[in-house]
């Protein structure tokens, strides 16, 4: 195991990938708490189609992908936001219009210019070799920002997850906390999709926190470990698909399918644990009270 | 008896319709107030100008020094996605204690001790560990109680509070209000369909209708015709409350009202603009 980690170190674009892939996990797991349990678990999956139809629009014309994906995908996350605030449209299904619209911009612009070249592939599907210097910079930058809003503002963030309304009324600005998350969301989604491909970057946001809740009871809790999950998921994943020669995304995704699983059986495992417990608990009060009665029936 | 708030006249609206129109209000130290109407009838928006959500688009609302200073209490309604948050009790309880935070990032000892503290009024001490998600309907609404109490102990605002609690929970929970508003002088201003109990509970109604129909004591709320139409399911028809619904509501309300009802139907609208009067 030791040998063939240091055998995947050895190569540079593997340490990059390593390097920004376990960032943005990190990033888009503790996003992803606030998001899943906000009810925007599909938010992911709705920028990363947008962020498709940017890249390849991009990539047709000539311009740099990061420059152009960037911000549209973060104007995409404020309009969603606006939308589902306002109460105009539930949010899921101003995800899927959003999604699907870019996503048939992105594949008719491709047809018509390029085709379906590598580059536009490995978007769909994500490729390990898609982790430049500047992306690792940028990853880094945004996990310095998010792990300091998780620090710093922890308090507050639980509070607009946990209760807008109430939030809002002891003057927390939960717009501007919203509207944070939302742009940190985009600007992951981004970095990250090219690596995991824009089919697979939003198991990054649910797959962690959807996890940690099966087994903790806390907030803080479900943040520490859905961290600690996507890390340590990421890493799995990517010896996985380096031994067995599989894409890195889907690899990262499997594992982290697996995780769940084991998850939820415990869970499982330990509610009929206690079911069993009081049944057994609920017949030993009969069985007394069974007694007593005929006891008392005796004399 | 401090004044907490005031109201005069005030008007809140949405873009460019209005939602509540020249409501006037006074809540002091003790108060136990419920605010009734129909559906969309301007109650929530009323409550969330009161909060200092929304701007009144008209007239002004008064806040007392002391109110500035604790802050109010907030009981929302509960959301879909607090039904299996992953929090615990403590977790949830120590978040009212927000609004005092400013902008200093962790919680003080100060501050989990006024939570420990809000758990013990509640009876809830022993939950402080269980996870949110795990628990009953009526043992939530402590906990949001709790978390309020932490925001401020003078002024508690509820929005439809027992929508989804059983029977011997909502009588609970009138116990406890009852208990907050009498023993601790907190404040109540609440939102609520449940005419049955508050004519029980509540020391002054505000029926509304966009505009204030009725403010004023229970005992001669209960009397007048908006009561009687409220309670037999009229409100709607307001037009046609001819004798049948007369009638028909007169015997809903049979041992509240008694005999007077029939006298006391012109009285309604006099008493609608302050009756805050009557009640001082
Ligand atoms: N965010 C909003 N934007 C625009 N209009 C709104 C908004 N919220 C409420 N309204 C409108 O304001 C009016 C009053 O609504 P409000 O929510 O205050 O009613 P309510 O008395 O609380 O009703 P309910 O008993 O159903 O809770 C309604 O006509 C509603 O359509
Ligand atoms: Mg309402």
């Amino acid at each position: 195991m030791i040998g063939i980690v240091a055998e995947m170190l050895s190569y540079p674009f593997l340490v990059r990938a390593l390097i920004g892939g376990i960032l943005v996990s990190l990033c888009a797991s503790l996003l992803g708490v606030s998001l899943v349990l906000k009810r925007y678990s599909m938010i992911g999956d709705g920028l990363s189609h947008v962020s498709f139809g940017a890249l390849s629009v991009a990539v047709a014309v000539g311009w740099s992908p990061l420059s152009v994906s960037i911000p549209v995908v973060v104007l995409a996350a404020f309009f969603l936001l606006r939308i589902t605030e306002s109460g105009k449209m539930k949010s899921d299904a101003a995800i899927a219009v959003i999604s699907a619209s870019a996503l048939a911009i992105g594949i008719i612009v491709t047809s018509m210019t390029t085709g379906m070249t590598t580059d536009v592939s490995s978007y769909m599907f994500g490729s390990i070799l898609a982790m430049s210097r500047e992306d690792v910079a940028l990853a880094a930058a945004l996990s310095l920002i998010v792990l300091g809003l998780f620090l710093f503002c922890y308090n507050k963030v639980f509070a607009v997850t946990f209760d807008e309304s109430f939030a809002r009324a002891t003057g927390v600005r939960v717009s501007r906390y919203n509207v944070l998350i939302a742009v940190l969301t985009a600007v992951t989604i981004v970095l990250g999709m090219r690596m995991m491909g824009a089919m697979l970057i939003s198991s990054l946001i649910i797959f962690p926190a959807l996890t940690a809740m099966q087994l903790l009871k806390s907030f803080r809790g479900v943040v520490a470990v859905s961290g600690v999950l996507s890390v340590a998921g990421f890493f799995a994943g990517m010896v996985l698909s380096y031994v067995y020669s599989t894409p890195a995304g889907a690899s990262v995704v499997v594992v982290d399918l697996a995780v769940f699983l084991v998850f939820v059986g415990i869970r499982m495992g330990r509610e009929r644990k206690r079911k069993k417990g009081e049944a057994w608990r609920a017949g030993e009060k009969d069985r007394k009270r069974a007694g007593r009665e005929t006891r008392a029936e005796r004399p | 008896m401090g004044l907490l708030l005031k109201c005069e006249h005030v008007d809140f609206g949405y873009e460019n319709q209005d939602a509540v129109v020249d409501v006037s209000l006074e809540v002091r130290t003790g108060d136990y107030i419920c605010i009734v109407g129909e559906n969309g009838s301007g109650k929530s928006t009323l409550m969330k100008g009161i909060l200092g959500l929304l701007k009144p688009t008209a007239g002004r609302i008064e806040v007392s020094e002391e109110l500035k200073r604790a802050g109010i209490g907030y009981l929302p309604q509960q959301t879909e996605a607090q039904k299996d948050f992953p929090a615990t009790v403590f977790e949830v309880v120590l978040s009212g204690c927000l609004g005092k935070r400013g902008n200093r990032p962790f919680y003080s000892a100060r501050e989990k001790n006024a939570a420990r503290a809000n758990l013990e009024r509640l009876g809830i001490a022993d939950l402080r560990k269980s996870c949110f998600r795990d628990l009953s309907g009526g043992q939530k609404q402590r906990v949001l109680i709790a978390r309020a109490l932490c925001a401020t102990d003078r002024l508690l605002v509820l929005d439809e509070p027992i929508t989804g609690l059983d029977p011997s929970a909502i009588q609970e929970f009138y116990q406890l209000i009852r208990h907050l508003n009498r023993e601790e002088q907190v404040a109540i201003l609440m939102v609520s369909h449940d005419m049955a109990n508050i004519v029980h509970q509540a020391d002054k109604i505000l029926h509304m209708r966009q505009r204030p129909l009725f403010y004023g004591p229970v005992r001669e709320y209960v009397k007048s015709r908006w009561a009687r139409e409220f309670l037999a399911g009229e409100d709607a028809a307001e037009e046609k409350a001819g004798n049948a619904a007369e009638e028909k509501a007169g015997n809903a309300t049979e041992e509240k009202a008694g005999n007077a009802a029939e006298e006391k139907t012109g009285n309604a609208a006099g008493v609608s603009a302050d009756g805050k009067e009557d009640a001082t």
